[in-house]
């Protein structure tokens, strides 16, 4: 079985975003990029997966500029197999990803696809379900636990009250939460090897999908900052003040 | 514009995150209610009562008990032949069930929405809060997420709307609900906690953490949440968690004891009302977002306020 893991590349997550001040948009000049953290979780749980003998290839696919080779070469070092980059300059909606992955899955024909919930950039958490939904396939969102089965895959899901755990025929699409594992650090030699492992590029046009944008983003703003309070000396200095709001 | 919400519920309670979704429907035009579920009727019922609404249309059915994305999706975009528009509550339900139907009729979904400045604009929040982008949609059809704490929430009661049933689409045949472990507690809902007493990763160990923060809280009638950090370290479960990743929470008051305030952390609870923080560094910063800060140790100060309350 093959699983087929999208990643995407985004601002670190160690970096605080800087809003535009022509309200255009976040400055993404010159600031660290990084594979999205709950894509590394993606690709850390297919490698498990391999390393345990129950998936045989992995295919990393991407969506974005050029810069996207170094996310793919992150992910070949984990431990992916081959890559792809469907290469665009266009920030490219949820849906249209989707889109894109449905034709890639379509030749790569994996068993499995593991996306990472959410991107840490737009917080849609959105491309997993459509996946699903275009393909008529089955979906096992915010997994902290994945278990194959022969031809079935159970999936413990992180949902509002506690955990859920749902059976999905196979090929299903898996979206991961935080809790599913920690993804490791790619050894030297590994990340060596992966430079030398195939990444072909391609464009949305080989895929025939509209990725016209359905949203227009009008404005970016900083939210409202909240202005610090008081500091009170002592715990009775904290009760006056909480019994005079009516708490205690 | 005619809406229809999604009714969060577990067949037997509706959910509170309704009411909030119900005030965002309410800002485009009629709205119209689904229950989606198994044995619903009574979900059905107080759903009928919430002020302000049109129909309540119930699909009761074996194939919706769980609902499950794959059974739920078809049956909404069956639906949305006579809706313009379907607002989900951004639960986990909410946000596992909506794309999967944005796909199915082919729109983009506009998540965890902030606010409705118009008829096809809106606001959400982007990279984990720091940035509020302002969208408009240029779909036939809207498919939306509603953050519930940015919302008033509807009337509960005053309603009499008519319930209408709606056949279920059948069982997909493609996944099924094994079990769940849901956290089962005597105290507030983290999502409608009037006070939230959180821990932080300074908790030390899940004891600690118990016999500090929960007396408090019992004290307070408040519901308990925790940093990611007290949660990755297994002080408590992760339903607990208040952040970026997990709830979002607004109370009227949330005390924060020994959490240091990571951006991630402050994205889940800053549009608290109040917020109270308790944290030997001064220099940490929650402070910087909250009302009223005690720089103390917390293994003195929190027994100290629970004992004089």
């Amino acid at each position: 079985m093959k699983a087929l893991v999208p990643v995407k590349r985004v601002i670190d997550y160690n970096v605080k975003p800087r809003v535009k001040a022509d309200g255009s948009g976040v400055d993404l000049a010159n600031v660290k990029m990084s594979m999205n953290p709950f894509d590394e979780i993606a690709v850390e749980e297919a490698v498990r997966l391999k390393e345990a003998g129950q998936i045989d290839e992995i295919v990393v696919v991407s969506i974005g500029p050029a810069k996207a080779q170094e996310t793919l070469r992150a992910a070949l070092a984990m431990g992916a197999d081959s890559a792809l980059l469907i290469e665009t300059e266009e920030a490219i909606e949820p849906l249209a990803v989707a889109k894109m992955l449905k034709a890639v899955s379509g030749e790569v024909e994996p068993g499995l696809i593991i996306l990472g919930k959410q991107a840490i950039d737009d917080d849609s958490n959105q491309t997993g379900q459509m996946l699903a939904g275009l393909m008529n396939l089955p979906q096992g969102t915010f997994a902290s636990k994945v278990e194959l089965e022969g031809d079935h895959v159970r999936v413990t899901r992180e949902v509002d009250g506690g955990l859920e755990t749902v059976r999905l025929s196979t090929p299903a699409i898996i979206t991961t939460d935080l809790r599913l594992n920690e993804p490791r650090y790619a050894s030297l030699p590994n990340i060596m090897k992966a430079k030398k492992k195939p990444l072909e590029i391609k464009t949305p046009a080989d895929y025939g999908v509209d990725i016209a944008p359905r949203l227009k983003t009008l404005n970016v703003s900083e939210p409202p900052v909240r202005q610090a309070g008081v500091k009170v000396a002592d715990v009775d200095e904290l009760i006056a003040r909480l019994k005079a709001m009516g708490v205690a | 514009m005619k809406t229809l919400v999604y009714v969060a519920h577990d067949n037997v309670h509706l959910g509170d995150a309704t009411l909030a979704t119900v005030t965002a429907a309410s800002k485009l035009g009629e709205v119209h209610l689904l229950v989606a579920g198994a044995g619903c009727g009574a979900v059905a019922e107080a759903a009928s009562r919430i002020a302000g609404i049109g129909k309540v249309h119930v699909a009761d059915d074996a194939a919706c008990e769980h609902q499950l994305a794959e059974n739920i999706a078809p049956l909404i975009a069956g639906l949305m032949t006579d809706h313009d528009a379907v607002l989900f509550p951004a639960t986990t339900t909410g946000k596992n069930i909506a794309p999967r139907v944005a796909a199915l009729l082919d729109v983009m979904q506009i998540s965890d929405i902030l606010s409705v400045e118009g008829e096809r604009t809106f606001t959400r929040p982007i990279y984990a809060g720091n940035a509020i982008a302002t969208v408009e949609s240029s779909d036939a059809k809207l498919v939306i997420t509603v953050r519930g704490t940015a919302f008033d929430k509807a009337e509960a009661e005053g309603g009499a709307a008519e319930i209408a049933a709606v056949a279920s689409t059948d069982d997909a045949g493609k996944s099924s609900f094994v079990s769940a472990e849901l956290a089962k507690s005597e105290r507030p809902e983290l999502t409608s906690a009037k006070i939230i007493v959180s821990g932080g990763r300074a908790l030390k160990d899940s004891a600690t953490f118990e016999n500090i923060v929960m007396p408090l809280a019992d004290k307070l009638g408040a519901g308990v949440g925790a940093s990611r950090a007290a949660v990755d370290a297994g002080y408590v479960p992760n339903d607990y968690q208040v952040g970026q990743t997990g709830k979002i929470v607004a109370p009227e008051v949330y005390i924060a004891i020994g959490i240091s305030g990571a951006i991630q952390h402050l994205a889940g609870m800053k549009d608290s009302k109040t917020i109270i923080a308790i944290n030997k560094d001064e220099d940490a910063p929650i402070f910087q977002v909250a009302d009223i800060g005690l720089v103390a140790d917390l293994y003195q100060a929190v027994p100290e306020l629970t004992a004089a309350l």
